[in-house]
């Protein structure tokens, strides 16, 4: 099998660009999932968990769209709303100007070839009775490439991720390190030829040394084969370095939204500011002295009423129960819900915040 | 510091079984009382297996362990029976990485504490639950009285981590063992516990063992970091020293490797490999196959872990800081 290696395998056909650069590659619009949750049996109140609660933002060609927030914020919902491995109570996604799965638009198989998923567990995620090398291949024979072909690929793509054919191709799951099984994820993803990559925890799982291994790969391939990446993570730092672009979520809605420097330099919402300031202290000379917040992130079967950050915010006010802030626009391409940054909110504060952030603009 | 409340010396630690992996070898350190050593490292280094080597958790007939460890001038390896149940949470204690799973399910977080309580001091059943109370007070937990009647379920993951401490804490240990008691959490909650568990350690003068593999827990709160690496301690200095001057390779590169937005835009620097297999060490130093600074002597003969004060390190080819030379 001498082709098994060759740099110009054959692959599936290109996926071409349809709506040129300016068009988002993804516009997601009013996102909204409930979960029931099943209550006792006497209880006649229906109990939902707000998972996602009408998110919608856009995902431009060619950058990485960090996504942030504590467990139960709605980020992996999210992720999985996207990927339709969940179908979605409401909103629209729009692929590259093409609705997704609507009449007009595109079909669930191709836009399934466009967006691939790698996923926290990198254990789970493999099928524990095919070969590493069958895994990636089975894929693209679903879509059409013949077998001889798609496992040619597949050996090509394993030798990009850093394995050896010969040496990992016939072993199976459970006969690789954590970060090897993560490699060949990628690899799967990869092996559809996408153009948005989301990666939900990708790398959270792997142990620090091989963590870095995994992001340095990703920032190659990226480059390499023009792709998009939603980036899931709890880690701030981890966001920070590969993001262009990053979103808070808390309780399953936006908080903020703005380019990775500005969010992370001069963060507008109080929920952000906490939570890049609850990151542990890298110099010993200058611990943590006081937590940012206290207690944790609340239920959200029941979120409170306006503001869901409200009863953990130290700027909490009427105004904040009264009615839920919504994103505004506070310097270029920043945006963030709170009452605060809005001078007609009624909340005290507001007015003299608005005017500060106008001065130093 | 004249006598260290623990003292670990030449610890040994083999699994057997249908093949054998050496969990550690050759550890020795001390922990003196009031103290704060964090046990740095990533999967499979041993840092957990040191704990629970401590504590006796291990499957006796399937476990080797050589050398001593003793805690206040007791040998723990010769505890028996009621002994080594006294010892268990009346002079060592832990808390462990799932809080979740750590509590039984069908009694309440009260009824653990107050049983814990009775076990170790004779006391009433009113007295007990009193202690139990106190102590959710004392780990900040909002209406303790409350609280005494919850199951761990009920509880949201940062309350059950603070349970835990409440009850590693209730015997009034002279030595606490906390196995990763952060990674689980969310950040926001992370940092509260990393200052509760502080703040505790300063009010009862405790010694603490923090095992991590996060850089960034380790610095909030130990005074001195212990680097591990394949059973064994490559590192060990204070906390400032390890952060400014690391001068075993993998420490250097653990550290370096630890994503920040220094690194933004550019390839973040990396240790090449993975960790070895446990069952099939290296005969020299287990780090010289991904180290580049290793010589043909590296991969025959281990170095061994040399101990200057506070300092050790076992390494041919240590890294020289200049201000270290000056």
């Amino acid at each position: 099998m001498s082709a098994a290696l060759a740099p110009d395998a054959p692959a599936l056909p290109a996926l071409v660009d349809r709506g040129g650069p300016a068009q988002p590659l993804l516009i997601v619009d009013a996102l909204r999932k409930h979960f029931a949750v099943a209550g006792s049996l006497f209880d006649r109140r229906r109990q939902r968990v707000h998972a996602v609660d009408g998110v919608s933002f856009v995902v431009n060609k060619g950058e990485t769209l960090g996504i942030v927030g504590e467990s139960g914020c709605g980020k992996s919902t999210t992720a999985r709303l996207i990927a339709r491995l969940l179908p979605a109570d409401s909103g629209q996604i729009v692929f590259d100007g093409d609705g997704v799965d609507e009449f007009g638009g595109m079909a669930l198989k191709d836009y399934r070839r466009n967006l691939q998923m790698v996923f926290q567990d990198s254990f789970a995620s493999l099928n524990p009775r095919l070969s590493v090398l069958e895994a990636i291949a089975y894929g693209p024979q679903v879509h059409g490439l013949a077998k001889a072909a798609a496992h040619a690929r597949a050996a090509a793509l394993l030798e990009r991720v850093g394995l050896a054919p010969a040496q990992f191709g016939a072993r199976y799951p459970h006969e690789l390190s954590g970060g090897q099984r993560q490699r060949v994820n990628i690899a799967r993803a990869l092996a559809f030829e996408p153009r948005l990559l989301i990666l939900d925890e990708a790398v959270a799982a792997l142990d620090k040394s091989v963590q870095a291994q995994v992001l340095n790969l990703l920032q190659e391939l990226k480059a390499e084969r023009g792709l998009t990446y939603l980036f899931i993570s709890h880690d701030l730092h981890v966001v920070h370095y590969l993001a262009d672009r990053v979103l808070v979520m808390y309780l399953g809605a936006i908080v903020e939204i703005g380019p990775v420097e500005r969010l992370y330099g001069q963060p507008r919402h109080p929920y952000t500011r906490a939570l890049l300031s609850a990151v542990p202290s890298m110099d010993p000379a200058h611990r943590t002295e006081r937590s940012p917040l206290s207690g944790d992130p609340p239920n959200p079967i029941d979120p409170p009423s306006g503001c869901r950050f409200r009863d953990r915010c130290a700027h909490a006010h009427a105004a904040c129960a009264a009615e839920a802030p919504t994103l505004r626009e506070t310097a270029a391409g920043h945006w963030a819900a709170c009452h605060l940054d809005d001078p007609g909110s009624g909340h005290p504060e507001a007015p003299a915040r608005v005017a500060a952030l106008a001065r130093s603009a | 510091m004249t006598t260290p409340l623990l003292s670990v010396r030449g610890l040994g630690v083999q699994f057997t079984g249908a093949r054998t992996a050496t969990a550690l070898s050759d550890l020795s350190f001390d922990v003196g009382s009031g103290e704060v050593l964090a046990l740095l490292g990533e999967s499979g280094c041993g840092k957990s297996v040191t704990l629970r080597t401590l504590l006796r958790l291990h499957e006796p007939r399937r476990t080797r362990i050589t050398g001593q460890i003793s805690v206040d001038g007791g040998d723990v390896l010769a505890l028996r029976g009621p002994e080594l149940q006294r010892y268990r949470g009346g002079v060592v204690s832990m808390v462990f990485q799932e809080p979740g799973l750590a509590f039984d399910p069908v009694y309440t977080i009260g009824d653990q504490i107050a049983q814990a309580v009775r076990a170790h001091e004779g006391v009433d059943r009113a007295a007990a639950r009193e202690r139990a109370l106190q102590m959710l007070e004392r780990v900040q937990i909002p209406q303790a009285r409350r609280r005494l009647d919850a199951y761990a379920h009920e509880l949201s993951g940062g309350m059950r981590q603070r349970a835990m401490i409440a009850l590693a804490l209730a015997c009034r240990p002279k030595l606490l063992l906390a196995d990763e008691p952060t990674t689980a959490l969310d950040a926001t909650v992370q940092i509260q516990i990393l200052l509760l568990l502080r703040e505790l350690q300063r009010e009862t003068g405790m010694s603490v063992i923090f095992v991590t593999h996060d850089i960034g827990a380790a610095i909030e709160v130990a005074d001195r970091i212990a680097v591990m690496y394949a059973g064994r301690i490559v590192e060990e200095n204070d906390v400032a020293a390890i952060v400014d001057a690391a001068r075993h390779p993998y420490s250097a590169g653990l550290l370096a490797s630890t994503v920040s937005a220094a690194h933004r835009g550019r390839v973040l620097p990396t240790i090449a490999g993975a960790p070895p297999d446990l069952s099939a060490l290296p005969p020299g130093c287990a780090f010289a196959p991904r180290c580049d600074r290793a010589t043909p002597r590296c991969r025959e003969v281990q170095p061994a872990l040399i101990r200057e004060g506070q300092t050790a390190l076992a390494c041919w080819h240590p890294l020289v800081h200049v201000e270290a030379l000056a």
